[in-house]
């Protein structure tokens, strides 16, 4: 009898266990940050809560390589093998939504009241994605530096403007002291030269494309205010004020530290390494060149699949990560912007008085998302091959606009983009 | 006067080694960097890049990029893939191209010669042309596996090592060679009543050699630097071969320390690979003119 019982128990356990086990639905989750041990422990930590914390779904994660990200879940979109989440760059979010890869997150908007503006990836007026975190760039300098050239500090509320900005550079450069006053970073090709380079052509008025409409580039790639835009960036390398394309890769990386340049166009990630370097290093807002002073903004978010048959729990997983803790928490292993002030309060880097503070500050500011369209994806190669060639010593007008007939081109080839 | 050519002899012996130990200095140089950079930390091979310490155990030496490139990536698992699909793909072509050579050269059947030509007008068509038709194509086929019939191929092996058996190149590298055989060997085999497999597998195969080895290299150097197919057919972490693997390398801050461990070990298989065929690959290359 008690052998009987013991059996039964036994037996309701199993089949308890296996039903609950059959009635769990796996979320496959893929992420681009294979190789990246902190991020990793930090999204398997979130997984962890949140499988631990319900028993509908179990997320499974599948990490990426970055670089070739983008081309592993295109391919998976043609196979029809796409998984219930995934994580896109928020640049390259409306292409994906457009191209039907994902579809509107169904999460409680209330959530991401708070959030920066950068991480919140809408398309079409409907929210496909939301990050954990920002990244921003600075002006890189030291207080030695500014004091030995007798110049003022800016700030966020009272950035240089372009004249302070070029007289800053004009004594750098004749002070002698080093092999360039700017550092923009020319080596790092791909996506930094839209990311960095065109807050500076909007500073100045322009933009890759006409937002009012994202039907044409015209007038905003090639109209006045980007003429002086372009007329300003091939000065910098003519005059010799910055390294142009041929930098050595070795220096954008090691040359601010190594006293080779005065100032530094370079983001929130190489910023821990130069404090490590000079405990004077300065993070000095975007100058303004007429029109406010702006950073590139949104990073890697998280969006659920348009073919996910799972995709309430796709969002109740995306959702539930939007705590403050783990958003902190994924700051700290990273050294990212957390997506909101009260994560950042939670941070060894941007609380108040931390290190890093002021990035945090940069992306409230200055932030501006790249150009919200599906063509992004070829305005940013279009703009790249521009600009390295002004800085090459191309005709400046005529660059321009090749580049704006190159977009238009484009948007007519795509029918507008479902603008 | 004989003096005088023993000194010339003497001289262009010099000047011979001297222009050959240049060749190999630049050769080598490259490795060399990789090998002495994996030993270095970040910023101090940065900063001898500009000069000779590039190529030299100098400053701060260590094993740690090793022990970091370890931690990074699950680099054993990348370089058994490769090996694996690479060692497996290289015999079925052997086997399967040199058998349909044997096919082209030897028997007599309708359509032939336009089927050879289809075959190597294939050469010129590159591989990314047909990527993505060939990724549709795979992720619809049928597999028997342990689970019983699937749909898709993605996400295995076989799906890195099927469409890269047959190729146009290794199979004219053997026609070309079984052309070169002497035909009447093949007809006394006839005579003496041998079959076609006999004939293929104990008269031709074994006069075979020098093809084989170089079809053998040039397939294993295509299919360990794999990237590609892999990239776009491969989720899962669990089938990457080594090149996709570098990509983990590749973070917002890179660390070129690691990188250069990771490629340190990902070329041992090779270098093993032309240390145990080297005198083949040599012959080979003397036998047929072809480069690897």
């Amino acid at each position: 009898m008690k052998l009987g019982t013991t059996l039964g128990a036994a037996l309701v356990a199993s089949v308890s266990w296996a039903s609950m086990a059959a009635a769990q639905t796996e979320l496959s989750l893929w992420y681009h940050g294979a190789g990246n041990e902190a991020e990793s422990t930090a999204l398997q930590l979130i997984i962890d809560d949140f499988n631990a914390s319900q028993s509908d779904y179990t997320v499974v994660v599948e990490s990426f390589p970055q670089e070739s990200y983008n081309d592993s879940v295109v391919a998976a979109a043609l196979a029809g093998n796409l998984p219930d989440i995934l994580d896109v760059d928020g640049p390259v979010m409306p292409n994906w939504a457009w191209a039907g890869y994902l579809q509107p997150l169904d999460i409680n908007e209330g959530v991401i009241e708070n959030f920066l503006d950068g991480p919140k990836g809408y398309w079409g007026g409907e929210l496909y994605s939301i990050g954990f975190w920002d990244a921003a760039i600075a002006m890189m300098s030291r207080q030695s530096t500014l004091d030995a050239l007798g110049l003022r500090t800016p700030t966020i509320d009272s950035p240089w403007t372009g004249d302070e900005f070029m007289a800053a550079l004009d004594a750098a450069k004749a002070s002698g002291d080093y092999d360039f006053a700017l550092d923009l970073g020319m080596p790092w090709t791909g996506e930094w030269y839209p990311y960095a380079f065109s807050p500076f052509l909007q500073s100045f008025g322009g933009d890759i494309v006409d937002r009012s409409s994202y039907a044409t580039a015209e007038g905003a790639l090639n109209g006045d205010a980007a003429m002086a835009f372009g007329n300003w960036w091939q000065s910098l390398f003519a005059d010799g004020y910055a390294p142009g394309t041929s930098q050595d890769p070795a220096d954008r990386d090691t040359g601010f530290i190594d006293g080779k340049y005065a100032f530094s166009w370079n983001g929130n990630w190489a910023a821990l390494g130069a404090l490590e370097a000079h405990d004077d290093v300065l993070f000095l807002p975007a100058p303004d060149f007429g029109n406010g002073s702006y950073i590139g903004a949104a990073s890697w978010q998280f969006g659920v699949a348009a073919t996910s048959e799972n995709a309430e729990g796709a969002s109740a997983f995306i959702e539930f990560a939007l705590q403050d803790n783990y958003l902190a928490n994924f700051s700290n292993v990273t050294g990212l912007i957390p997506a909101t002030s009260t994560a950042a309060a939670m941070t060894d880097n941007y609380a108040e008085g931390g290190a890093l503070e002021v990035f945090f500050g940069l992306s409230e500011a200055q932030a501006l998302v790249r150009p919200v369209t599906p063509g992004y994806v070829v305005f940013a190669k279009v703009f790249e091959k521009a600009l390295a060639d002004i800085a090459n010593g191309a005709d400046v007008a005529d660059t321009l606009d090749a580049a704006a007939d190159e977009i238009n081109a484009d948007i007519e080839a795509n029918s507008g983009y479902g603008h | 006067m004989a003096a005088i050519n023993q000194d010339n002899r003497g001289l262009r012996l010099i000047v011979r080694y001297a222009v050959l130990t240049l060749i190999a200095i630049i050769f080598i140089f490259p490795v060399l960097f990789m090998v002495m950079s994996s030993f270095k930390p970040n910023l101090q091979l940065l900063r001898d890049t500009s000069s000779l310490r590039a190529f030299l155990p100098v400053g701060d030496i260590s094993l740690d990029n090793y022990y970091d490139a370890f931690r990074r990536a699950p680099i054993g698992l990348f370089v058994f893939n490769s090996v694996l699909v690479t060692g497996v793909t290289v015999l079925l072509s052997l086997f399967f191209c040199s058998l349909a050579a044997f096919s082209f050269v030897y028997l007599n059947w309708k359509g032939r010669d336009l089927a050879l030509t289809i075959i190597i007008a294939t050469l010129i068509i590159p591989f990314e042309t047909i990527a993505i038709p060939l990724l549709l194509f795979v992720s619809k086929l049928p597999w028997i596996g342990l689970e019983g019939i699937e749909i898709g191929w993605l996400d295995s092996y076989h799906v890195q090592i099927i469409p890269w058996i047959a190729d146009g190149l290794t199979v004219f590298l053997f026609v070309q060679y079984f052309k070169d055989l002497p035909g009447e060997l093949i007809e006394a085999c006839r005579v003496e009543g041998a079959s076609w497999w006999q004939i293929y597998v104990k008269v031709v195969m074994p006069l075979s050699g020098p093809v084989i080895a170089t079809a053998a290299i040039l397939k294993f150097l295509v299919m360990y630097n794999q990237y590609l197919w892999p990239l776009i057919v491969v989720q899962q972490e669990t089938y990457r071969p080594v090149l996709v693997g570098l990509q983990y390398f590749f973070q917002l801050n890179i660390t070129w320390g690691e990188i250069m461990a990771y490629l340190t070990i990902v070329t041992i298989p090779v270098l093993a690979i032309y240390l145990v065929l080297q005198r083949a690959f040599i012959a080979s290359i003397a036998s047929t003119g072809v480069k690897g």
